[in-house]
């Protein structure tokens, strides 16, 4: 197996994970670890911020090039990475 | 009355009238009634009547027809017809047939009294039809004409009289587009058809060019991104035009590669680096307490307790398939501060494995960054300080290594073998010195074997040279006669000055530790008898150029003075002491690790005789803690044991004190400071006659 599924599949086993999703060039999912709708939504939505996001950065240095993004909220922490043709996605909640 | 006197007249002249009259006519019946009433009115007006008939005579006219009164009871009829009085009786007509007058038996009785035309017209009849039609586009005309006469107010009086021109125009030429006038005696209406040419349709489509919805946002980084595609493109045509053809093929074949990566959805290719940072995050947010104990928590007990302090417990760092290792080996990179490598062996004689090689970084203490396996349990590791991806593993089966870090291959890029002056014994310490006069790197060794080996990396080889064979020396052998073998002793450490280069010193496996020069390979320039068991481990201090401590299984601890055959300090730790270290912060500061687990931490400014810290540091008992090390800039402490854990420990302010500033003066730092205190406490020692220790 690959470096990065064994790596995924160390996060996905971390405690407090909630899901793990991969997101292709065309924002499609290819791998997931949520059930479906809960899949689309997180992939849909979190694509759309991270395109925003990236723009941000690279609108103000076109040199410069987003990395993460990373989403505190009450419950969970969403973190997305950013690669150049894919976006990974893990919800954890935090260890309290 | 008067009326009376009329009717009685009448009656007086009546009567002779009245026979004629009644005689003349029947419709006079009315007057034999009268006649009645006369006689009536006569009897009853006799009285008034008579002298009104005795004044009047009768008057006859004087034309009066005098007939006898005979001819006056004659009876005449009279016949009332339908007949035209005036209507001839006698009208003849000539008849040409036979030429001759003959009178018409059938005369018109007709008489016309009066006669008026009127001017109604059946409604069906021509003329009447005509009449609707003129009427109806009159009507139109006129409501035209009001619409025109409504909008050109100013232009009436000029245009009235042509307007009603106008009008009869239309209305005439209306009236011939409604009906055609046909010519009415001899107009036929014959109309013929021509042959109409059949339609055939005919339709071709061609195929529409293919179309692709395109969409895209002109941002500056767009902008940006494309602009360096393009100095791609001319870089490659630039180098197509230097390069021979074979380039160009080679070329070819790698954007082939590249066009079919981009297109799959394998996520193998793709860099490791994304997730590696993700894997990073989760370990943070789940062990984000430790994280932050790390970065900010100081003991606030630590102002309590002058002379204690303690040791914060932080991550541990564990693999699941070096749990039956024990740690032989414990190495901070200089470099990257997070980075610290873990040597995986076994310290037991019988019981000799495999040996494993990690790497971990203290942002993620769940699993390691690297992972080497080896066959042979690994004894020590060293990281080169100028080159961190070169790392030199001394074995268990005496052979020694070097990994680059940078390639992803397993197996490492120099090993030594039986050949190439592999040691007959395990390897106890490597230690990088500094590259040589042909820039290449190379590394010490010492093993059991009895010899220090200096390794140089040359044009992809390892090549190796003794520098010392250790002996021992002086040993006088009961028994035997002139046939002395020179036995070899068993380094079992070493360790090289920090600021002289060629100065170094060994520990043995007899408990003596030899002072040596590089370039002296035959003598040791000192020996020290140091301890009674073997000599786990030598350090110089970073920053003092005399001293050094050393450490061994008789559970002692001993600080030395180079120049002086004695140790300064000795401290009993009560159990075989597996690693001494010097912390990086502090010339009078040290940390030694026992077997029963416990991390022992000595300031020799604050206390001489006992440790400032002495903390039991792994759960279980039976875990022996075999190795420690200070991290350079951090103020934490890796401990191994032999369990195959390295537990992070944070060291409390009180162990990390730096000399207090004096009223007046400026903070004193630097190495200076440090080996002034160094010497201060030494100098303590070495006058016997001096004053208070304290």
């Amino acid at each position: 197996m690959s470096e990065i599924e064994e790596t995924l599949k160390r996060i996905q086993s971390h405690k407090g994970v909630v899901g793990t999703i991969v997101v292709n060039a065309q924002g499609i999912p290819i791998r997931t670890t949520l059930d479906n709708s809960t899949t689309l939504q997180y992939t849909a939505l979190l694509r759309q911020i991270t395109i925003l996001a990236r723009g941000t950065v690279r609108d103000i240095d076109p040199q410069n090039d987003l990395t993460f993004l990373r989403m505190r909220s009450k419950k969970h922490e969403v973190m997305v990475g950013v690669d150049k043709d894919f976006l990974f996605v893990v919800v954890q909640a935090p260890s309290e | 009355m008067p009326q009376k006197a009329t009717s009685q007249k009448n009656k007086q002249v009546s009567p002779k009238v009245a026979s004629q009259s009644i005689k003349t006519a029947p419709p006079k019946a009315v007057k034999p009634a009268v006649k009645k009433k006369d006689d009536e009115n006569a009897t009853d007006m006799g009285d008034v009547a008579d002298e009104w008939m005795q004044g009047k005579t009768l008057l006859k006219p004087p034309d009066q027809l005098q007939l006898s009164e005979a001819e006056l009871k004659e009876e005449l009829t009279r016949v009332l017809t339908a007949n035209n009085p005036h209507a001839p009786q006698n009208i003849v007509r000539y008849s040409f047939k036979e030429r001759c007058y003959k009178p018409i038996s059938n005369v018109d009785q007709l008489a016309i009294h009066f006669s008026l035309d009127g001017n109604m017209l059946h409604k069906d009849s021509d003329e009447a039809r005509r009449q609707k039609a003129r009427m109806s586009i009159a009507e139109e005309y006129v409501a035209d004409s009001i619409a025109v006469d409504g909008s050109e107010d100013g232009r009436k009086e000029n245009l009235g009289p042509d307007e009603e021109k106008g009008e009869s125009e239309d209305k005439g030429t209306r009236g011939k587009k409604e009906q055609k006038l046909t010519n009415q005696f001899n107009f036929s209406e014959r109309a013929s058809q021509t042959h109409n040419n059949p339609l055939r349709e005919k339709a071709s489509q061609t195929e529409p060019p293919p179309r692709a919805n395109f969409s895209a946002i002109a941002n500056q980084w767009e902008i940006y991104d494309y602009y360096i595609v393009e100095l791609q493109k001319q870089e490659r045509t630039k180098e197509k035009q230097k390069a021979p053809p074979v380039k160009k093929e080679d070329e070819k074949s790698k954007k082939k590669q590249s066009t079919t990566e981009s297109q799959s959805d394998d996520i193998t290719k793709v860099s490791s680096k994304v997730v590696q940072i993700l894997e990073r995050m989760v370990n943070q947010n789940r062990f984000d307490d430790i994280a932050q104990d790390f970065k900010y928590f100081e003991d606030a007990s630590d102002e309590f307790r002058e002379q204690e302090g303690t040791l914060l417990p932080l991550w541990k760092f564990q693999y699941e398939k070096a749990k039956k290792l024990a740690v032989t080996a414990l190495c901070w990179s200089q470099v990257y501060k997070d980075l610290f490598a873990v040597g995986h062996g076994s310290y037991d004689f019988t019981k000799q494995g495999h040996g494993m090689l990690l790497f971990y970084s203290l942002k993620n203490s769940t699993y390691p960054e690297f992972i080497f396996k080896t066959d042979s349990g690994i004894m020590c590791l060293d990281i080169h300080v100028g080159h961190p991806h070169l790392v030199a593993v001394g074995f268990y089966d005496g052979s020694v290594a070097v990994y680059n870090m940078k390639e992803m291959g397993t197996q490492p890029i120099h090993k030594s073998t039986a050949m190439t002056g592999k040691h007959t014994d395990p390897v106890w310490q490597v230690k990088w010195q500094k590259d040589d006069m042909d820039n290449h790197p190379n590394f010490f060794s010492v093993s059991s074997d009895g010899r220090v080996t200096s390794w140089t990396l040359v044009k992809n080889e390892l090549m190796y040279m003794d520098v010392i064979k250790l002996s021992v020396d002086g040993v006088a052998l009961e028994g035997q006669g002139d046939d002395q073998l020179p036995t070899m002793a068993c380094g079992t450490s070493f360790d090289f000055h920090k600021q002289i280069d060629y100065l170094y010193i060994v520990g043995t496996a007899e408990g003596k530790i030899h002072k040596c020069s590089k370039a002296y390979s035959s003598q040791f320039l000192e020996t020290y008898n140091a301890h009674n068991m073997a000599v786990d481990a030598v350090r110089w201090n970073h920053f003092h150029p005399k001293v050094f401590i050393s450490c061994s299984a008789d559970w002692t601890v001993k600080i030395w003075d180079q120049t002086i055959n004695t140790p300064m300090f000795t401290f009993d730790l009560n159990a075989p002491v597996g690693d001494v270290a010097w912390a990086p912060y502090s010339s009078t500061v040290f940390a030694a690790v026992t077997t029963d687990g416990k991390v022992h931490v000595f300031d020799l400014n604050v206390n001489k005789y006992k440790a400032i810290c002495e903390q039991l540091v792994v759960a279980k008992k039976k875990n022996k803690l075999t190795h420690v090390e200070f991290n350079p800039v951090h103020p934490i402490i890796i401990v191994g044991d032999d369990r195959g854990y390295v537990t992070c420990l944070k060291v409390s302010p009180n162990l990390r004190k730096m000399p207090k500033e004096k009223k007046g003066q400026d903070v004193p730092k630097g190495p200076e400071v440090e080996v002034a205190k160094m010497e201060k406490i030494l100098s303590l020692l070495r006058e016997p006659t001096s004053a208070v220790k304290k």
